[in-house]
């Protein structure tokens, strides 16, 4: 007879924690692009040029991370001494601009990769961390570089290659978040862990339509594992699906009997300003769900416009040599369930 | 009438091109392999020197073009210095052309810094 001792996991994918933890700061720091785009007054900076006086973009994409983790650090009035573990991934080979970028930090340090859903990944890690007792600061941080990802999954810039209408445009950016056990809010209180799905989309520039399979399914498993409703929540917003994948996670929700279209948003659509800017269909990346989660989620839920969102960062998880040889694009989705207050 | 019938022929190659860009699935890449196969193809079915007749540089500057000059390279080593021509023939012919790119990409690489796209 084996010993049941999971009490906090409650269906078939969620964790209820029993000491949610807090979102005590959070920092972001994006590109210029982005710094042009509808969300621009809810960064903390925005660099100068995609290189940022580095000598590669991947140095400048580690140079994100390092900024942000200073900046997040600063804004919370802490010091690395005081962070128990960093939660950290990219979308580069081996997570260098993480590995890299947090070189010098003294802090432990936990790399993950989830694609574009790192920084939903690493709140969930980050929370089990400190709802678990193991921590009681955690920080989780993520970036994504347009220069850099178009090296590692497309063609380097220098080859000056078009770019197709379905393509998004990797949001350069790094947003970070330090998770307290201090009971401050806005609150961690339960997180959906997606599984992988993948129903056999080939084409590496239509990712959304790879993804929204992934986030229908995490979003429904949500609802069904916890009893809630849409209306539950003031905002469910998804990583990157942008405006097609967008679409069909609408439509895949509405196929099982959920509605959540006046409450619906995509951060890949949120960051730029799809008319004016010519992103194709919208952002993508880790950095993309990181910083508008970091700057205007995070931010208007403590002006209290939001109080209780439904976080759901969305990956694609292939490889440049997975595409090549054919095979499709499986997809995940994290949700994480954040509370302005408790009651 | 030689620029007007260069412009439109040479434009309308690189229209091609764009609609595949916008419409398939197809690689920037692998259009370029296919501009260059056509070519080839063209010229040994005796179309493509009709085109070059008509458009001058508007047909020999796009990628097509450089099929043609392969194909043409090939015919005429066959001709001079029989089966070997098939192998060598397209290089010699294209010798100046791919020496001139690989010199001038290397200067401008080393030269330039890619930036994103505003």
């Amino acid at each position: 007879m084996g010993v049941i001792m999971a009490d906090k996991h409650i269906g078939k994918q969620t964790v209820l924690f029993k000491s949610p933890p807090s979102i005590k700061a959070t920092a972001s720091i994006v590109g210029p692009k982005e710094g042009q785009g509808t969300l621009k007054q809810y960064f903390d900076y925005i660099t100068p040029d995609e290189l940022w006086g580095e000598e590669s973009w991947e140095k400048a994409e580690s140079k994100l991370v390092r900024e942000t983790l200073t900046k997040v650090l600063q804004k919370a009035g802490m010091s690395n001494s005081q962070i128990e573990y960093v939660l950290a991934g990219d979308l580069l080979n081996q997570c260098i601009a993480a590995n890299y970028g947090l070189r010098d930090t003294d802090i432990p340090f936990f790399g993950l990769f989830g694609a574009c859903s790192t920084m939903a990944e690493s709140m969930s890690l980050g929370s089990m961390l400190i709802d678990g007792g193991f921590a009681d600061n955690v920080i989780c941080i993520t970036s994504s570089h347009f220069c850099s990802a178009e090296r590692q999954f497309r063609f380097p810039l220098e080859l000056g290659s078009p770019r197709t209408p379905t393509s998004q445009w990797t949001v350069t950016g790094s947003g970070a978040v330090i998770l307290s056990s201090e009971q401050i809010g806005p609150y961690i209180k339960y997180v959906t862990t997606g599984k992988i799905n993948d129903l056999g989309i080939k084409d590496i520039n239509n990712m959304g339509a790879a993804m929204a399979p992934a986030a229908a399914d995490t979003i429904l498993t949500h609802f069904s594992d916890t009893g809630l409703t849409p209306d539950y929540y003031d905002l469910i917003v998804t990583g990157d699906l942008g405006r097609v994948g967008k679409k069909i996670c609408l439509d895949l929700l509405n196929m099982n009997g959920i509605d959540i279209e006046n409450r619906y948003d995509d951060c890949g659509v949120m960051i730029f300003d799809t008319k004016q800017q010519d992103v194709h269909a919208g952002g993508s990346g880790c950095g993309c769900s990181a910083t508008v989660f970091a700057g205007y989620i995070y931010k208007e839920m403590m002006k209290g416009n939001l109080k209780r969102v439904l976080f759901v960062a969305t990956g694609a998880l292939m490889s440049p040599v997975s595409t090549q040889q054919k095979e499709s694009i499986p997809g995940i989705a994290h949700a994480v369930s954040i509370h302005r207050s408790l009651d | 009438m030689s620029y007007i019938n260069a412009f439109l022929v040479g434009g309308a190659i690189c229209a091609i091109g764009q609609i595949l860009i916008d419409k398939t699935k197809l690689t920037p890449a692998r259009i370029l392999v296919l501009f260059v196969v056509t070519g080839v193809l063209l010229t040994a079915l005796g179309i493509y020197q009709k085109l070059v007749d008509f458009a001058g540089a508007g047909a020999t500057i796009p990628l097509t073009g450089f099929g043609y000059s392969l194909a043409k390279g090939v015919f005429n080593e066959v001709d001079q210095t029989g089966l070997m021509g098939a192998l060598t023939g397209g290089f010699k012919a294209s010798a100046a052309g791919l020496g001139a790119v690989i010199f001038f990409g290397y200067i401008m690489s080393v030269v330039s810094k890619p930036k994103a796209k505003r």
